[in-house]
């Protein structure tokens, strides 16, 4: 391969899967924050507030380098890959143009009250800043998945021949390229990608202050959403997986076949590797434990007709095996343990045992971690399985790089990237461990921890329902600041049945 | 109608709303080192704090605008200026890094740390800029729609003027708004900035303008050339003297405005000697990117300018409503950087 086409290659692979650490987690934080500062708004529990202040510091900083990040992303569409740029502009630049009118700047616009709004205005308008965040970051996601699905997918474009010589694609019908075969598929899967990463990354915060026995009554609560969240939208996350698959079989076969490990088409039913080494040059699976069968159910839904192999394809329209190999079934396993995780947490919970095993949340601390494993191995997959092509059987990537961009320039600037990113993890992790060990604000004043009583005891008493037992937790924090994990132990296995139907949180996740 | 004109003067108000906001945000970033205490260089970056994120959001939409609207621009401009503007990234993600974790530790070298970086990233992005639409207006070696120079073709004498000339009008703009922000003592200090600004401005737009005559006529024959030219001309000198008589007038708000009109006329000016042309090769007519021969197809441009027509209400709005609730003298709260 071309030095500058495999330099840019990881270039956007560094960029891009760097950047991809954060607007995940903000789509599923927005939710999260529009859940908690909407309970503030019904209930004036005055807890709520400092919950919602307390997410919001954690969004802000992740929100901030992801808006950093995601300009290198649209710029270097031009800087590296200007063939490219040429050639879809027509119909990819129209999504990007609409993510940026629509979706960043009510995001931006609105993301100023969210954060340093609190004083200025109203608590509605506050919360409507806070839903438009969210909706803004939910728009950014669509937009920018209906443009990676279109060069998945193409459909509702054409190819035109230009003066010159040069062909690009030009859109036909707008609607049919918005709602290419793949979108809604990879769509969902997204969404629910990012809400299983909010649901752990919250997990991993509440986890930590129950292992630490600090601000025990909002961690045991976020807790309990958590694990419903995380449980929901794991469960949706397999259907929606079995899907994709069906339907990248369906449009890309070859890609499937990658992902698969799969070879040879041969005569009969496809199994299915587990795990293995695939060997590109032997064209077989090392080391596999193979299920047969199990392919051709879940592609055809029978027992005999063979999945397409990749020795249907002519070899230089094949992609590399091993890389979405890999990434694919890691994907897949951390998918697995992070909804034997969820499950595992609610049976704790409906045996009344969550909170009497300390051990048990190093368990969630550290299960953030394959949450965004799984996320980023997913667009590995996705990405590096579609190789050759940049726009699938319309243009190959090594025809879209800049020209005139010589290598020396981009191994410069992989190498700046490397160095702004290494320090900017380091201080997106040391500013994180700050907020977290900081945690939320206990309320400061007797009065102020007084004032929610009146508030809330009056609402419970309209509205019968179920909130004393809260009312009661908030008094003993409040009274013994920083309780000890020890005398608060007995009271806990008496929470749960008090709490889940104060938790539509769990809502958004379906 | 005309959609190529209608795109090339979107993107004119894109550029421009980015140039006036984002402008006073890289402004207090270039004077920001002035501050002189911890209490100051709070207040300088406050000042910008809720607000500069939602202003480079003006200079996404223009690149997402650019590469719909005018796709072989894109590519072409953008890998010509490679380098360039992978500094310009870096610098961009400096600034929005510093200003996110500055005031997070008390350490003193910490916060001098992020303090310089602050200032640096801010004068280098504004000069990249300036040099960027140096070499627009001089033209650069494309041919076929490919940039055949290399780096140093880029750094040229003119470019860098236009880039120094980009900074001290952006030091200026920054600190008229500071002055606007701020109040007591600290308000009569920025003032002196201001003036210092104002100063170093005022020489380098004679020198330009007097340098552009000789090495950009192309330019300046597209506006000389019809009247115009002459009142955007006018208009911009006039923009650039009120701005002197606001501030002898103590008047901050009048003054900040005039500072907005006169990058609007700069704006319109550079525009109005551009257009047709985007990209302007220096080996002739026949490869210069214009908005004809490098723009997406009717259907598209038809497509977005609905977008546009949706979307610009809503972006005003926003903007208005997070500029008007952050109003007034900027005070450090608890939620300030």
């Amino acid at each position: 391969m071309d030095t500058v086409v495999l330099l840019s290659r990881l270039q956007f692979a560094l960029t891009i899967m760097f950047h991809y650490l954060f607007p995940p987690l903000t789509i599923g934080l927005g939710l999260l924050m529009v859940c908690t500062e909407g309970l503030y708004l019904k209930t004036g529990d005055k807890q709520y507030e400092r919950i919602t202040k307390f997410w919001t510091k954690i969004f802000a900083v992740n929100f901030a380098i992801g808006v950093a990040t995601g300009i290198v992303m649209e710029f270097q569409f031009g800087t590296n890959w200007s063939r490219y740029s040429k050639y879809v502009g027509d119909v990819f630049g129209s999504a990007l143009a609409a993510e940026g009118i629509f979706a960043f700047f009510l995001e931006s616009g609105f993301l100023a009250i969210l954060v340093f709004g609190w004083d200025r205005v109203s608590k509605k308008m506050h919360f409507f800043a806070t839903c438009m965040v969210a909706l803004g970051s939910i728009f950014s996601s669509v937009w920018i998945v209906i443009a990676n699905s279109w060069q998945q997918t193409p459909a509702g474009s054409r190819i035109e021949e230009l003066p010159d010589g040069s062909k690009r694609a030009v859109i036909e019908d707008f609607w049919q390229m918005v709602f290419n075969p793949s979108t809604v598929d990879r769509l969902i899967h997204v969404w629910l990608g990012a809400i299983i990463l909010g649901a752990f990354f919250v997990l991993s915060i509440t986890a930590y202050y129950l292992y630490k026995g600090r601000h025990l009554d909002f961690a045991r609560k976020t807790f309990k959403v958590g694990l419903v969240v995380a449980a929901v939208a794991s469960c949706a996350m397999m259907l929606s997986g079995h899907h994709n698959a069906k339907m990248v079989a369906e449009n890309q076969p070859a890609k499937l076949a990658a992902f698969e490990g799969h070879f040879t088409t041969g005569d009969g039913p496809t199994g299915l590797y587990v795990m293995g080494w695939p060997d590109e040059k032997t064209g077989e699976v090392k080391f596999g434990i193979e299920i047969p069968y199990l392919l051709t159910f879940l592609v055809h839904e029978d027992f005999k007709t063979p999945v397409t192999g990749l020795d249907k394809f002519p070899k230089e329209d094949r992609p590399p095996v091993w890389i979405p190999f890999q990434a694919y079934h890691l994907m897949i396993g951390f998918g697995v343990t992070l909804l034997g995780l969820a499950f595992l947490g609610l049976f704790l919970w409906w045996r009344k045992k969550l909170f009497t095993m300390r051990w048990i949340f190093l368990l969630y601390i550290v299960a953030v971690i394959p949450a965004y494993l799984a996320n980023q191995m997913g667009w590995v997959s996705a990405e590096v399985g579609r190789q050759p092509w940049v726009v699938y059987n319309q243009l190959r990537t090594e025809h879209a790089v800049s020209p005139s961009v010589p290598a020396w320039q981009v191994l410069g600037s992989i190498l700046m990237f490397s160095v702004i990113y290494f320090l900017l993890f380091c201080v997106w992790v040391y500013v994180m461990n700050d907020k977290i060990k900081h945690g939320p604000e206990e309320a400061e004043h007797p009065e102020d921890a007084a004032k929610p009583k009146e508030g809330f005891l009056a609402a419970a008493s309209a509205t019968q329902d179920r909130g004393e037992h809260s009312l009661t937790e908030v008094t003993v924090d409040k009274e013994g600041t920083r309780i000890e994990a020890a005398p608060e132990k007995p009271v806990a296995p008496a929470a749960p049945p008090a709490d889940p139907p104060k938790n539509p949180d769990g809502a958004p996740g379906a | 109608m005309d959609y190529q004109l209608l795109w090339f003067v979107i993107l004119g108000v894109l550029l421009t709303g980015y140039a006036i906001l984002d402008g006073f945000d890289l402004g207090v970033g270039i004077i920001h080192l002035t501050a002189r205490n911890d209490h100051e260089r709070r207040l300088v970056m406050n000042s910008i704090g809720p607000i500069w994120d939602g202003n480079a959001v003006w200079l996404v939409t223009f690149g997402g605008a650019l590469f719909a609207a005018f796709p072989a621009v894109y590519g072409t401009a953008f890998s010509a200026f490679y380098l360039p503007f992978m500094a310009l990234l870096g610098a961009l993600i400096f600034r929005a890094v510093s200003l996110e974790f500055r005031s997070k530790r008390e350490e003193k070298w910490w916060r001098q740390t992020w303090d310089f970086l602050f200032f640096a990233s801010s004068f280098t992005a504004t000069f990249l800029f300036g040099m960027a639409v140096g070499n627009a207006m001089q033209g650069i070696k494309i041919k076929d729609g490919v940039y055949q120079g290399d780096l140093s073709d880029l750094i040229g004498i003119f470019p860098i003027l236009v880039g120094f000339l980009a900074v001290s009008l952006f030091a200026l703009h920054g600190s008229l708004y500071l002055y606007l922000k701020t109040e007591g003592e600290f308000h009569y200090y920025v003032r002196r900035w201001v003036w210092t600004s104002y100063v170093a401005f005022c020489v380098l737009y004679a020198t330009v303008t007097a340098f552009s005559y000789q090495l950009v006529p192309t330019a300046t024959e597209r506006f000389t050339s019809s009247w115009v030219g002459w009142v955007i001309a006018g208009l911009n000198f006039f923009a650039v003297i009120n701005i002197s008589r606001a501030l002898y007038q103590r008047r901050s708000l009048y003054a900040f405005i005039s500072s907005c009109c006169s990058i609007i006329a700069f704006n319109v000016l550079f525009a109005y000697s551009l257009f047709p042309n985007l990209l302007i090769s220096s080996y002739g007519d026949e490869h210069t990117l214009t908005v004809h021969n490098s723009s997406s197809t009717e259907k598209t441009l038809h497509l977005m300018a609905w977008f546009a027509a949706i979307g610009i209400p809503f972006v005003l709005a926003y903007t208005f409503t997070t500029h008007w609730v952050f109003r007034g003298k900027v005070k450090i709260t608890k939620q300030s950087y």
